[in-house]
């Protein structure tokens, strides 16, 4: 029981109160450049909770023989390599969604949630445990993408999966799209603006 | 064994290498069909739509292609360059060749009852991230666009990246390459403001600036080898 506790755990804690993007800051680079528009967001979500899921349980199996020199060296190529597949497999499978990502998917072997995940989980932690917390914690990412994506995109192109959202009459009265929020100083904006919701309902986060 | 030791460390690392080295080869080996197909059908779809003609299945693509399209190449005189085949045509290397005449033009020929004959012409250069291409559809008269495709790499989402939504495609539908005999290929400018010659234009993208200016290089230096074949097209016409 107690182990299906902490398996619980290590899948739903990614999702608010160790969320890797809102509590741990980590891969906010990314966060910036694919939530302008939902679709592409999503997309990059589902691929990160791919290969995030994957590497950690590739890293985990082979965790007792990796060399500690070298152990990084080891991660990115697992990731690289997986990135690569990924890569691989929608160009052959999704085309039209691989053009629309295009560079950004190479960008998932950048995002410091995975080496973050390998090395500080993956490294010391059994196959299965690994695996939840990969999905775990690309949930967490995918989430935090989605929110922001459907400001910006709903604020700044008053559409929502590419379809108009925000009715003509309001355009014929004078609303218009906030260009503002296509820039990615507005994705860190709205990460900000997350980050302090979600420490206002979660005490423990805040600083003393 | 110890874990520490070179000999170890060298020796795993190299392991490590060649077996993701071999998985990705195979990966790419098996898919690379299923990819060639994907990506010739994508080129397909792209030089239809530059005449307003859109299927979405891939067979659907390959067959309306087929039986519409004629490619040809020409060379910077105008003169048919038999040799050479249209789609194999790689026009990111033709475009940087900066001896225009040594350039393959390759010109794809629409003819369909309704619309008629069109001449479709490739585009290739540079956005802010990286590449940006197109085509452009003309009239048989060869001064008028019909339609126009444009597409990206990397381009910004919201901003350079718009260039490939109809609503920019559309701005340079008639306008026109002669202006008063003279060749001016169509440029982009900031919307607002008017190029200092008398070609025709379009407004660019706000916010998408050196995308903007990278259609409109990309149109210069596209389009200009193409003058003497656009030229007899004129004539014929007149």
């Amino acid at each position: 029981m107690a182990e299906k506790n902490s398996n619980r755990k290590i899948f739903f804690n990614p999702l608010s109160k160790d969320n890797p993007v809102i509590v741990q800051i980590l891969g906010i680079c990314s966060a910036l450049a694919v939530t302008a528009k939902l679709e592409p967001a999503i997309v990059m979500g589902l691929s990160v909770i791919a290969v995030l899921a994957f590497s950690n349980v590739i890293i985990s199996l082979i965790r007792n023989t990796i060399p500690t020199n070298i152990r990084i060296i080891v991660q990115l190529v697992v990731v690289a390599g997986l990135v690569v597949i990924v890569n691989q497999l929608l160009l052959a499978y999704a085309y039209d969604v691989s053009k629309q990502l295009s560079v950004f998917i190479g960008l998932i072997i950048t995002n410091c949630i995975l080496m973050g995940r390998l090395e500080a989980f993956a490294m010391s932690n059994r196959p299965w445990p690994s695996f939840l917390d990969g999905v775990g914690n690309g949930l967490g990412y995918t989430v935090i993408l989605v929110i922001v994506a459907f400001f910006r995109e709903l604020l700044g192109s008053g559409t929502l999966f590419g379809y108009q959202i925000v009715p003509d009459w309001m355009y014929e009265h004078g609303y218009e799209n906030n260009g503002l929020m296509i820039l990615p100083p507005m994705a860190l904006i709205v990460v900000a603006c997350i980050i302090w919701i979600q420490r206002s309902y979660n005490k423990d986060l805040q600083d003393k | 064994m110890n874990k520490q030791s070179n000999s170890y460390t060298i020796t795993y690392i190299i392991i490590l290498v060649v077996v993701v080295g071999a998985a990705l080869a195979w990966v790419a080996t098996a898919l690379k069909p299923e990819q060639t197909k994907n990506a010739d059908a994508d080129k397909m779809a792209q030089i239809l739509s530059s005449v307003h003609c859109y299927a979405t299945s891939t067979d659907q693509i390959a067959e309306t292609f087929k039986s519409h399209i004629k490619g040809i190449v020409i060379n910077s005189d105008g003169q048919t360059v038999e040799s050479a085949v249209a789609f194999d045509v790689n026009i990111a290397e033709q475009s940087k060749e900066t001896d225009t005449d040594r350039r393959l033009l390759p010109v794809y020929i629409y003819t369909d009852t309704e619309k008629g004959t069109k001449y479709i012409l490739p585009l290739y250069g540079q956005g802010l991230w990286g590449p940006i291409w197109g085509y452009i559809a003309l009239d048989s008269d060869g001064t008028t666009i019909y339609g126009a495709y444009f597409s990206h790499q990397g381009e910004t989402p919201g901003l350079g990246a718009e260039i490939e939504k109809p609503d920019f495609q559309e701005r340079f539908v008639n306008k026109q390459l002669f202006k008063n005999g003279e060749f001016l290929p169509v440029t982009v400018v900031k919307a607002g403001q008017r190029p200092q010659g008398n070609e025709d234009y379009v407004d660019g993208i706000s916010g998408g600036t050196i995308t903007s200016k990278g259609v409109a290089a990309m149109l210069d230096n596209c389009l200009s080898p193409y003058r003497k074949f656009l030229e007899t097209l004129t004539n014929n016409n007149d």
